[in-house]
């Protein structure tokens, strides 16, 4: 068992140490979502209570969506360069290896998002008071999202400019975490109790590690065929 | 020292819509070395995907010590090593730390391990420089020291001395002899012959129809 742990360390400490040397792929996502909130209140008008109201669904939608491009870039150059083949071939469990693929994308992409969506709630005339909320939610809800994407990522590994597809894949899947992240974030922004909205998030990203790497590891393996 | 068998039984393998293996059989043991040649799109690197496992036969079955490869796959996986046409490194690490995370998640290692190995296939002048700045050739280097440092019995290479140039050719021959000595089996998909001794080799040619 602890051979399996270092070997998901080390999986997880190599993407980070690629991710360091190459920030620019780590920001897009990053940049984008906050270019995406702050389109709205220029194009909305600048008047607060109006702002506070569509907050929730920018903060959602805009984190969806720049989630979607950060996963692009999951499998895609482990699989054009035979790293992916190596870890199949490894002797090691396919779908513990992607789990911690996983893992290292939601640390660069889930995570970098959640601590980000405070300032782009601030942009959108939120309280300060409702923030741990937000950034609680949207790390609870990008935590499925990530997993969810593993699957369609490795579904269309073997597609050339397969990013059209990937879109296609994962939207609609992930509507339910939309429904109940906007509802946790606009319960957060009230003040209201969060508390039935989380659980179905948690309930989602519970399921995503139980079920989300044995599928992705047997779409890996059909799109390496 | 434990004896090994691979064995490939009236195999046909489809890639798409094409016939490519057509009921091909085959058998190595232990110190036995398997070169595959062929013309381009003769089924070289599907027949070595085959073997590993990455691809399925539509017919026919491989086995390793007398089991199927499928029926225990990561027990037959802990003992292979294989390395594709392309060499699986990240061009924004080191050789040294592609090894040590490629090689890691198989078995702990230590950096000493990695420094003979590279020192083996004259890469130590560039141990410490970012793969993405590396001729080909060396790139094959550092993924052939990824190979010896897997520590298995079975090496599966896919074109292992492309890029290499003379001295490179005449130690992907020498790797492979050792390997043999130690009781490995290799199979090596070619297209020049590498400089292996006789004795111990067998060769299978694909034909493209």
């Amino acid at each position: 068992m602890s051979d399996a742990w270092q070997a998901a360390k080390l999986v997880i400490e190599r993407d980070l140490r690629l991710a360091f040397r190459n920030r620019g792929q780590l920001l897009h996502p990053l940049l984008f979502f906050a270019i995406v909130t702050t389109l709205f209140p220029l194009a909305l008008s600048p008047e607060p209570s109006r702002l506070r109201d569509v907050a929730p669904a920018v903060l959602w939608v805009g984190a969806l969506l720049s989630s979607l491009l950060a996963i692009e870039f999951l499998f895609r150059e482990d699989a054009q360069d035979g790293t992916l083949e190596q870890y199949a071939l490894s002797g090691r469990s396919l779908t513990w290896l992607l789990f911690a693929k996983t893992v290292s994308h939601w640390l660069l992409a889930g995570l970098p998002l959640a601590l980000m969506s405070p300032v782009a709630a601030y942009g959108l005339a939120v309280s300060p008071d409702a923030m741990p909320g937000i950034i609680g939610s949207v790390a609870l809800g990008t935590i499925a999202l990530s997993l969810l994407g593993a699957v369609s990522a490795g579904l269309t590994i073997g597609i050339k400019r397969g990013g059209a597809l990937l879109s296609l894949l994962t939207l609609p899947l992930a509507v339910p975490l939309l429904i109940f992240g906007a509802q946790a974030t606009a319960r957060a922004i009230e003040g209201g109790n969060m508390a039935a909205p989380m659980y179905f998030l948690g309930a989602f990203a519970v399921l995503g590690i139980t079920l989300a790497p044995l599928a992705a590891a047997a779409a890996v393996r059909i799109s390496m065929e | 020292m434990l004896a090994h068998r691979l064995t490939g039984d009236s195999l046909h393998v489809f890639r798409g819509e094409r016939h490519v293996l057509r009921g091909l059989s085959f058998a190595v043991t232990t110190g036995e070395y398997l070169e595959v040649t062929g013309g381009n799109g003769a089924g070289k690197t599907s027949l070595l995907r085959t073997i590993v496992g990455l691809v399925h036969a539509e017919s026919g079955k491989v086995e390793w010590n007398g089991r199927s490869i499928h029926a225990e796959a990561s027990a037959f996986h802990a003992q292979l090593s294989y390395l594709g046409h392309e060499s699986p490194l990240k061009g924004d690490l080191t050789p040294t730390e592609n090894l040590r995370f490629a090689v890691g998640i198989r078995r702990s290692i230590g950096s000493r391990e990695i420094a003979e190995a590279l020192a083996e296939v004259a890469a130590s002048g560039f141990a410490d420089r970012p793969v993405r700045t590396l001729s080909a050739g060396q790139r094959r280097r550092v993924a052939l020291a990824g190979v010896l440092l897997a520590a298995a019995p079975l090496w599966v290479l896919d074109e292992p001395a492309t890029h290499l140039d003379a001295a490179g050719q005449a130690l992907v021959g020498r790797l492979v002899e050792r390997q043999l000595a130690a009781g490995g089996i290799v199979v090596a998909a070619v297209h020049a012959p590498l400089p292996v001794a006789e004795a111990g080799t067998r060769r299978l040619g694909l034909s493209s129809k």
